[in-house]
């Protein structure tokens, strides 16, 4: 009986992917749950309002409806594959994502087997794209990132020890914290490198190492879920040192965790609320008629970067379906090397190993009273 | 140096404190089934959570701290009614794998209902605020954990000594058919291990979250392992042996965690060699090592196998 | 289990029948493989299925045939995927995979199959190592203790100071995967899809090899500790040497089941290896009928992929296993294989029927 039921099941799933008439289907590839989720899900929120804000695009001459598939990827390397396969298998022409590197590098191979074309959201480790030829992005990348934090860490908050804390096996940590270390060690600086387990809750003891140190900075580019976990511990501990952060850290949910504490934090980013006023009025108003996606976006209409991407990404995929003329995926490979797109984060072009031509990040600051974000400074390498 | 080491020792002691009371629960339930109760960490998870939704549908924190605790006991009663008392005669292996199939739906239930996303746990006043002892700032909780988990074990040890009820379970313990031919109520002592240990694990959930802030549907996996290593540890079905090894592992895990920056000041190291990454691993090692030379723990008794 | 011992006999019709039957899914896939297209869900499922099938029967010649409670499945997973990782990334990649090891320290690349069988070398020397200490161990002792192992092996790994072969904690890629099985044609185009029919041969090949390893000798005296230890030594059975041998060809195939793990998902990271992942086998393994090799893990695997998908599947898939664990304690198929099935529809099984119950 069993196995009848799983032969059904097989068939459904076989025939689901019958494609329909009019419709073009954009995959996105987020972690919806484990420790990204939170991330995930913001970056999900920009696509949905893009997707709600244009629900049509004109291919070749026809109108089509724009479907927006998901999967769920876990946050987990091991997932991702069979996530990336269903997207495969649903016949989607291009597909947007993920937050975070690890599961982006994890199911790259499945969709350049298939020939899809993906277009990296915020994943910034450069592995992601390196060597691929169907992996796009359109953030920065962290040897760009690294510099401007190693920087930020030496010159203007003035540290000379920087205790590097990391969770072990995620590749946006750990790639990440390469790239500041060693132009940190360049300019003089001392860092000390430290990595967790997964699902490590405690990190009383970690925050104790960075004092014993001596580290004047704690830098943490880890996921949504530890970096609350540090913020609050270090604030119970009071510690003495600034927190700095990656992109990741870039969101409401982390920022809320200082408030009402002495905790400094500072992190880089894509954007920072108040640069597109239209953008910002629109996206709020969405959220506030929208209960789900309130609570996705972690209760409150503070715009994390991550979902202006997110939104930069949709139209980025529909500008190469028009250049395209075509729902192929390999027509839309072809043809994103070529794409150009003026996004609310700023202008979008990619070079030859497919990443945005980006030369400036954000820094921004968490203010501790409101628990909202504080614009410092836009950071540029030359 | 003692400046150095001593964060450490407090934030094991602190640990150490909870995964006694998590440890007690296996540690009974061992001792009366012969059976590692692998659900016990997602029950304890699992109380994380209904607190979370308690306090978020409005129930005021002094009601909630109570109904968790009651709640958590029942969802213990329950599950051994359910998933183990039917297999009582079955051999082990099913009973351990029915456990590990209460774990899986346990965290599979929370997975659904949460979605997968962090919840965060509310504040409870005063033993969230931040305190100075010794030189070393840390939360109210982390000294008050190590204090109540010694006043409960206090109590659980004269419950057990000098009750009607502690003898029973002390007779159920030591032969099964025996005590039942004598007039014990088999299911109903263990019954009431079960709520013991739930309990405990409710109070451990409570201390444990109010420190690290975020319940996932993981979160009860590697605290309820580490009991687990600490019961086997201390000589599994003895209470005492069960609260000692608690500490010792949490204590041992948190200066592991701190190893490298201790050795370098020691001048032994001359650099950092990325030891914390052995923090989880070191318990293992620990029962590893236990289980070989002294196969029943510091303070278990000697079993014979019955033929 | 009896029933085993009677079937010394020589090769019976239902022997050949199932036999058949095995060929027909092999040649029913191949067939699949040429004319469905390569990106549909039911290559993932199969794949997928492939691999978790062996990894369950290897996981059931210690568990359900030896009586060994072991739940350190995933570390010898863990050293097969890596093995075979390391020694077949292509030389020109290491580069970039290495790319904060400076390239690693292994410089050579030995041809998939060679790897494989060396992931299994492997992960049976660290099965004999641990072994050492462990298998003296009591049934939940050895659980837990075998566990512990996998954590510490995940550890290991893991450690920074490893770096140059393991890659610390990140990922290893670019190694060939499952996709390389294909032939590809002189225009550069696939001629003939493999793909999932290759994974599907190998892990049919080392189920026989355990299937064969099962019936013989050695594999009765397993049954024979698992069913009362005391009573086996009394008759002669060497306990040590038997259970550690039945370990290692466990953590051997696991090895080899890790390594098809790491083609399935084109990279390996040692994080993936946790206690969840021996305990979904450990559930497969259960709803598959403790003590039976053609619990048809396969289908398991069937359910697997489409229940994963979304929190509310994978409730009812852990209440399914509720549900067997509590009322069907043998699982789906009890200790009964696909030819004594057969026998039991040709009515020449009822004795024997009768000796399962």
């Amino acid at each position: 009986m069993k196995k009848v039921l799983a032969i059904v099941l097989a068939m459904m799933l076989v025939l689901s992917a019958a494609a329909m008439a009019e419709t073009v289907k954009i995959g996105v590839f987020e972690p919806a749950s484990g420790d990204n989720g939170a991330g995930g899900k913001q970056e999900i929120l920009g696509m949905q309002y893009a997707n709600k804000e244009t629900p049509t695009v004109e291919i070749g001459g026809t109108t089509y409806d724009v479907e927006l598939v998901y999967a769920d990827n876990g946050s987990d390397t091991t997932k991702a594959p069979s996530a990336a396969s269903s997207l495969v298998d649903a016949g989607v022409s291009v597909v947007l994502g993920s937050y975070g590197s690890g599961v982006s590098i994890a199911g790259s191979d499945i969709f350049k087997n298939a020939g899809i074309p993906v277009i990296g959201v915020t994943c910034t480790n450069p592995q992601v794209t390196e060597g691929n030829t169907h992996y796009f992005r359109i953030c920065f990348t962290d040897p760009f990132q690294g510099p401007v934090l190693a920087n930020y860490a030496y010159n203007t908050l003035g540290a000379t020890t920087v205790y590097c804390l990391g969770e072990l096996g995620n590749d946006y940590d750990q790639g990440l914290i390469k790239y500041f270390v060693d132009p940190f060690t360049a300019l003089g600086g001392t860092p000390i490198q430290e990595s967790f387990p997964t699902g490590t809750s405690d990190f009383t003891s970690y925050l104790t190492n960075a004092a014993n140190y001596g580290a004047q900075v704690l830098f943490c580019p880890v996921s949504i879920a530890y970096a609350t976990q540090i913020i609050q511990q270090a604030a119970s501990q009071g510690v003495g040192f600034t927190l700095l952060g990656g992109d990741t850290l870039d969101s409401n949910v982390v920022a809320e965790a200082t408030k009402g504490t002495k905790v400094e934090l500072t992190v880089t980013t894509f954007y920072q609320e108040g640069a597109n006023p239209d953008f910002d009025a629109g996206f709020k108003a969405w959220l506030n008629e929208d209960s789900e996606a309130l609570t996705n976006n972690g209760g409150n209409d503070i715009i994390s970067a991550v979902s202006i991407m997110g939104y930069d990404a949709y139209y980025t995929a529909l500008e190469a379906l028009k250049a395209a003329g075509s729902t192929a995926p390999a027509d839309v490979m072809a043809t994103l090397p070529s794409v150009v797109y003026d996004g609310v984060s700023g202008h979008i072009e990619f070079n030859e190993t497919g990443d945005a031509k980006r030369d400036s990040a954000v820094v921004k600051k968490a203010n501790t009273e409101t628990g909202d974000w504080e614009f410092v400074t836009t950071q540029t390498v030359e | 140096m003692w400046n150095t080491v001593f964060p450490y020792i407090l934030s094991g002691i602190s640990v150490g404190g909870q995964y006694a009371l998590i440890a007690i629960g296996y540690t009974m339930v061992y001792g009366i089934l012969r059976l590692i109760n692998f659900a016990h960490g997602d029950v304890f998870m699992v109380a994380g959570i209904i607190m979370v939704y308690m306090a978020a549908s409005g129930v005021p924190l002094w009601l909630c701290i109570p109904l968790v605790l009651v709640l958590t006991a029942l969802i213990g009663f329950v599950i051994e009614r359910v998933a183990y008392k039917p297999l009582r005669n079955a051999p082990r292996m099913s009973a351990m794998i029915s456990a590990i199939g209460v774990s899986y739906t346990l965290q599979n239930l929370v997975l659904y209902i949460t979605g997968g996303l962090n919840q965060l746990y509310p504040t409870i006043p005063w033993i969230s605020d931040s305190m100075t002892i010794f030189g070393a700032t840390t939360k109210v909780v982390t000294v008050v954990t190590p204090i109540l988990t010694i006043v409960l074990v206090v109590a659980l040890v004269q419950l057990i000594n000098h009750t009607k009820i502690g003898m029973a379970m002390r007779a159920v313990s030591r032969d099964f058919e025996t005590s039942q031919l004598m007039g014990i109520k088999i299911n109903n002592v263990i019954s009431i291990t079960f709520v013991i240990g739930t309990f405990l694990a409710g109070v451990a959930s409570i201390l444990y979250f109010t420190n690290y802030t975020t319940v996932i549907q993981t979160s009860g996996a590697m605290p309820g392992l580490k009991a687990f290593v600490a019961a086997v540890f201390g000589g599994i079905g003895s209470i005492p042996g069960a609260v000692v090894g608690a500490f010792i592992i949490g204590i041992a895990e948190n200066i592991i965690k701190g190893l490298d920056i201790i050795l370098f000041k020691l001048g032994v190291t001359s650099g950092p060699m990325g030891l914390a990454t052995f923090s989880d691993a070191f318990t293992f090692a620990l029962l590893i090592v236990i289980l070989a030379v002294k196969p029943t723990g510091l303070f278990g008794e000697k079993i014979t196998d019955k033929v | 289990m009896s029933n085993m011992i009677s079937q010394k006999k020589k090769v019976d019709s239902a022997t050949i029948i199932s036999a058949v039957i095995v060929a027909c899914v092999y040649i029913a896939v191949f067939i699949a493989e040429q004319t469905i297209a390569p990106t549909s869900m039911l290559f993932t499922v199969l794949k997928k299925g492939a691999t978790y099938a062996l990894v369950a029967v290897s996981m059931n010649l210690l568990n359900g045939f030896t009586g060994i409670f072991s739940l350190g499945q995933a570390g010898f997973m863990l050293i097969g995927a890596y093995t075979y990782g390391i020694f077949t990334i292509p030389v020109d990649q290491r580069m970039s995979v290495y790319q904060y090891y400076n390239g690693g320290v292994v410089q050579f690349v030995l041809p998939w199959f060679v790897a494989m069988l060396l992931a299994g070398l492997i992960a049976a020397f660290f099965a004999f190592l641990i072994g050492m200490p462990v298998l003296r161990l009591k049934s939940d002792y050895l659980a837990i203790a075998t566990l512990g192992f996998a954590e510490i092996i995940r550890a290991v790994f893991q450690w920074d100071k490893l770096g140059p072969v393991t890659n610390g904690s990140n990922m290893l890629r670019l190694f060939p995967s499952f996709n390389d099985f294909n032939i590809v044609g002189a225009d550069g185009r696939v001629s003939v899809y493999l793909s999932t029919l290759v994974p599907m041969l190998i892990a049919g090949l080392c189920i026989g090899v355990i299937i064969l390893l099962i019936n013989s000798t050695f594999g009765r005296a397993l049954k024979a500790i698992k069913d009362d230890e005391i009573a086996a030594e009394a008759m002669g059975i060497r306990l040590a040497s038997h259970k550690r041998l039945a370990f290692c060809v466990s953590s051997f195939f696991a090895g080899v089941g890790g390594a098809m793990l790491a083609m399935y998902q084109t990279t390996v990271q040692a994080k993936g290896f946790t206690t969840a992942m021996t305990y979904e086998i450990l559930l497969i393994v259960v709803i598959g009928g403790i003590g039976s090799v053609t619990g048809r893990k396969q289908m398991i695997g069937n359910f697997e992929v489409p229940l994963l998908r979304n929190g509310f599947r994978l409730v009812v898939f852990s209440i399914i296993i509720m549900i067997v664990v509590l009322f069907f304690r043998r699982g789906i198929m009890g200790t009964k294989e696909l030819p004594d099935l057969i026998r039991q529809w040709q009515g020449r099984g009822k004795e024997k029927g009768a000796q399962v119950k």
